[in-house]
């Protein structure tokens, strides 16, 4: 897949198709991969990476390289689940589909270095892909993980492999998954009582650390200033001054990116303390689908979210306030 | 001979400790990483490497609160809303924490004394326990710092299904004695042999061969204005993830909160990577992520060695290596940097 | 009163006089009526409002005076704007004296001194030039050249025309930027009027201004052959702790608060280009 992609991006960058790349480059370990963006063919045949382990959603990189330079023609490589994403910034006007050639890459599930180490192997000193495992070499052994021990957690209930967005496949396209078991955890949660709820949350969210990193990784966090760094919205805090402050963060922005949030996973990914945030966002999603009718942010560029359209068939508040009581 | 406690009687050791004073050990959560909790009866001590945070909280906490103001029409109340500080013991810190606190010392003990950190400071007792199975992200020996002997108060050696145990300074041994009997003597053979394990383990480590060469006090003007910074800085999401889990990072932020019954003015942890942290009412000297970036590693491979005979602001502990969103870290930038320096 | 840095005095605004149109001068003391603390010139204070914020500013008045310490404080945040709302026997809390000052007993002593100002940059300078005529005879000349964008932005200029200008051994060059009526004196920008006024090699110059009256004065001064370890400045960035410890007013190895706010142009050539 690396060389295949390689290989294009030289022939785009070199036809003038492109002027820019945004893919990886490689770490200090086997895991630990860097977006990048590229700007000519040697610095592809040099440093371009793919792998298992390349999981970041680099759909908001689009964002940010169009900002500093609103014509550049950029190329994008995006995983299923980024081309949501990307989709969703079009649709928000925070990217121009116009200038950005989009491979898409088929994706049978990203690997996720934490699950290795938590499988007990650690020193790591490389990961070779072998079929359906990983072999890992480390200081202390050789170590072998089944591929499926080693998917990160967002990827075992991925909602699809549908490339959703594209101007070439390299790799295989999928289907669009509806029996993920994505809201499982969802509903467990809603089957507990407020005050088990209560207690599961502030039992996650008391280990925040208020990095931000949820935040600025988020690609439907695209606010020129976000209310939480604006001094003058009064809530502006760095850190927790007590546990109430973290939970707004979090739960504020959940409501934030209501209808808007794609189910990347990216938030619970980056996160140091490791909180499911994704559920908080799931919550709303699976309630949206209930009360509003099925509905996929990053689906298209073109249909009305249900939250900022009005209809007559529109859950009443009343249902809303009903199952607030629940 | 060395003081040996066996690791069934790691419990008993903790429960005679917490009668002289609170106990904090690393606890595994929920969801694989690791803190420090209190000790109390069935308790089980984590075996994680690392806390995810480091130790630094215990001595500079993420938030507290400084002073409070009580106001009334034009006239202001002040009060100094600390209590006595309770002493207290954290065990499992390992090398690069422990050599951490050496570092945050410099800051805050310095003239003029950062009276809250000191006060903690006297009143924790460290406990260090040795590593035995150190990680592809250690790199504590760049620093100088030897994985197996921490140098805290007491330290913990894990050899011979149990702990080999030496304390360092007359605090520790005070500590140690405090707790009569549950100790047996043992020949310290298997200790130093669990030592120069992890000293040969050390070696094997992807990043045992890096150096600061090319950092430090005198290398200000090449490195701050080395090329390197555009790339190194290009895909960093300025979220304060590094920051806040680095065992040395103590820039801090003041802030006043109104709670309703006065205003209460905190410290908390602050990040050079956030953008409005040298933000003022007329500008800001660090426009971009570059220069924001830039500042976290000057300060912790220039400025801090410039300042402090030295000793780089970095112990190798490898947390941000391993929880950086995009994976961009200080290793990655000494090589970086340094390989330009010497393609010069 | 403590010990504790962090941990502020309370103080008491006693008089508040209005200079310019965004300009006040505040007068503070302690409850008990005395002079907070002592420091010498170029030193800077950190005030705050509890709710509003905490600021570190430059202290006005001189070391000399002994029953009371001014501030001169323009009106451009938050802070500000609320100091600016205050009215007299209004608690404010204060700590201090941070940073290093001018150089007057070492340095400057016996020096033909020459300040430049620009607006608000008065502020700090004010306390080395009372100071210097209260101790007069270890001073060479003093000149001092004041600009504004209009006489009514020259701070204090009562203290300016009654007291500098009828001191013996003192010149006052005062500028505006523009024309305007019921002026007769210079009209333009600092750094050609300093070219104009072609000072004395021989002059020591304390300089505070806006940054970019700074640069071109510096230019200037270059040009006219003084030499950068001739010409200090007074630098301001973002503050928290005021002592050297919360880490945001660095510029490279030096913090402004600790190591500053005074620096010598030779001594910030040596530091990065980052402020």
């Amino acid at each position: 897949m690396q060389e295949v992609m390689k290989k294009r991006a030289v022939e785009l960058l070199s036809d003038g198709t492109v002027s820019k790349v945004i893919g990886w480059m490689p770490g200090e370990f086997s895991y630990d991969m860097t977006p990048a963006v590229f700007t000519t063919a040697g610095e592809i045949e040099e440093n371009f990476i793919y792998n298992d382990f390349c999981g970041a959603n680099v759909s908001k990189y689009v964002m940010k390289e169009q900002k500093k330079d609103a014509d550049a023609k950029i190329l994008v490589f995006l995983k299923p689940c980024d081309t949501y994403s990307f989709n969703q910034l079009t649709a928000e006007h925070k990217i121009s589909r116009d200038n950005v050639y989009v491979i898409g890459v088929g994706c049978d599930g990203m690997a996720d270095v934490d699950k290795i180490k938590a499988a007990g192997i650690d020193g790591i000193l490389g990961i070779e892909s072998d079929g359906d495992k990983f072999i890992v070499k480390t200081v202390y052994g050789d170590e072998t993980i089944a591929k499926a021990d080693a998917m990160a957690e967002r990827c075992l209930s991925c909602k699809s492999k549908k490339l959703m967005v594209y101007d070439e496949i390299i790799g295989e396209d999928g289907e669009v998954n509806t029996d993920c078991g994505r809201f499982d955890m969802v509903a467990k949660l809603e089957s507990m009582t407020a005050d088990e709820r209560f207690e599961f949350w502030r039992g996650e969210l008391s280990r925040c650390i208020r990095c931000n990193a949820c935040r600025n990784v988020c690609p439907a966090c695209t606010c020129e200033q976000c209310v939480f760094d604006n001094p003058n919205s009064g809530i502006a805090q760095k850190a927790a001054s007590d546990s109430f402050e973290e939970n707004m963060f979090h739960i504020i922005r959940a409501f934030h990116v209501a209808a808007r949030c794609t189910d990347c996973g990216e938030c619970s990914r980056v996160c140091p303390e490791r909180i499911p945030l994704h559920l908080l966002n799931r919550k709303f999603i699976k309630d949206i689908n209930e009360l509003y009718g099925d509905y996929q942010a990053g689906d298209d560029t073109e249909s009305k979210n249900p939250l900022t359209s009005f209809t007559f068939d529109d859950a009443e508040p009343s249902v809303v306030h009903e199952r607030g009581n629940e | 001979m060395m003081l040996y406690l066996s690791s069934d009687k790691l419990d008993l050791f903790l429960e005679k400790a917490s009668e002289k004073l609170n106990v904090y050990v690393p606890v595994d959560d929920t969801n694989g990483g690791a803190s420090y909790k209190k000790w109390k009866p069935g308790t089980a001590v984590s075996k994680a490497l690392h806390t995810t945070k480091s130790a630094k909280d215990f001595f500079f906490p993420q938030t507290e609160n400084l002073v409070e103001f009580k106001m009334s029409g034009k006239n202001i109340e002040i009060i100094d809303p600390r209590r006595e500080t309770e002493d207290y013991a954290v065990f499992g810190v390992r090398a690069c924490d422990v050599r951490s606190f050496g570092i945050l010392d410099k800051v805050f003990l310095s003239d003029p004394v950062d009276t809250y950190y000191k006060n903690r400071r006297e009143h924790g007792l460290i406990l260090g326990l040795s590593c035995n199975r150190p990680a592809e992200t250690c790199f504590c020996g760049t620093f100088g710092i030897d994985a197996a002997e921490p140098m805290a108060d007491v330290d913990f050696t894990e050899a011979d299904n149990g702990y080999f145990i030496g304390a360092n300074t007359e605090k520790g041994t005070a500590f140690i004695e405090s707790l009569g009997d549950i100790f047996e003597d043992r020949g310290a053979a298997p200790a130093e042999e669990a030592k120069a394990k992890t000293r040969e383990i050390m070696k094997k480590l992807p990043l045992a061969n890096l150096t600061t060469d090319g950092f430090g006090g005198d290398k200000l003007d090449e490195l701050f204005d080395a090329a390197g910074w555009a790339d190194l800085s290009e895909a960093c999401i300025a979220c304060g993830t590094c920051t806040f889990v680095c065992p040395t990072c103590q820039c801090y932020d003041i802030k006043d909160y109104d709670t309703g019954h006065g205003i209460c003015r905190f410290r908390c942890w602050d990040s050079c990577m956030y953008s409005d942290f040298t933000k003022m009412a007329h500008g800001n000297p660090r426009l971009t992520q570059k220069e924001r970036f830039r500042q976290r590693f000057m300060h912790k491979l220039v400025y801090f060695p410039s300042n402090n005979d030295g000793e780089f602001g970095c112990v190798g502990c490898g947390r941000c290596l391993a929880s950086c969103p995009i994976n961009m870290n200080i290793v990655k930038v000494m090589k970086k940097l340094a390989k330009e320096d010497s393609g010069k | 009163m403590t010990n504790e840095t962090l941990i502020p005095y309370l103080g008491v605004v006693t008089d508040i006089r209005i200079d310019t149109p965004d300009v006040k001068t505040f007068r503070v003391l302690t409850p008990d009526g005395v002079k907070p603390f002592d420091h010498m010139p170029g030193q800077c204070a950190m005030l705050s409002i509890p709710g509003v914020g905490e600021a570190m500013f430059s202290i006005t008045s001189s070391p000399t005076n002994k029953d009371y310490m001014e501030f001169s404080i323009k009106k451009c945040g938050c802070l500000t704007d609320w100091l600016h709302m205050m009215d007299v026997g209004q608690q404010i809390t204060i700590r201090g004296p941070y940073g290093k000052p001018f150089p007057v007993e070492t340095e400057l002593k016996g020096k033909d001194l020459l300040f430049i100002a620009g607006g608000i940059g008065l502020a700090p300078l004010r306390s080395v030039i009372n100071y210097v005529r209260d101790n007069r005879a270890n001073y060479g000349s003093v000149q001092i050249v004041y600009g504004a964008r209009s006489k009514d932005d020259l701070v204090d200029y009562n203290e300016i025309i009654n007291e500098w200008m009828t001191d013996d051994g003192v010149e006052v060059n005062l500028t505006i930027d523009r024309e305007q009526e019921g002026w007769d004196g210079h009209v333009g920008f600092i750094p050609n009027f300093v070219k104009e006024l072609n000072p004395d090699l021989k002059k020591t110059v304390l300089m505070c201004g806006p940054p970019v009256m700074i640069k071109f004065t510096l230019q200037g001064l270059m040009e006219l052959g003084f030499e950068k370890t001739q010409v200090y400045t007074t630098m301001e960035l973002k503050m928290k702790c005021g002592v050297g410890k919360c880490g945001r007013c660095n510029i490279g190895d030096k913090y402004v608060c600790k190591d500053g706010p005074v620096f010598r142009f030779d001594e910030l050539d040596e530091l990065p280009d980052e402020y």
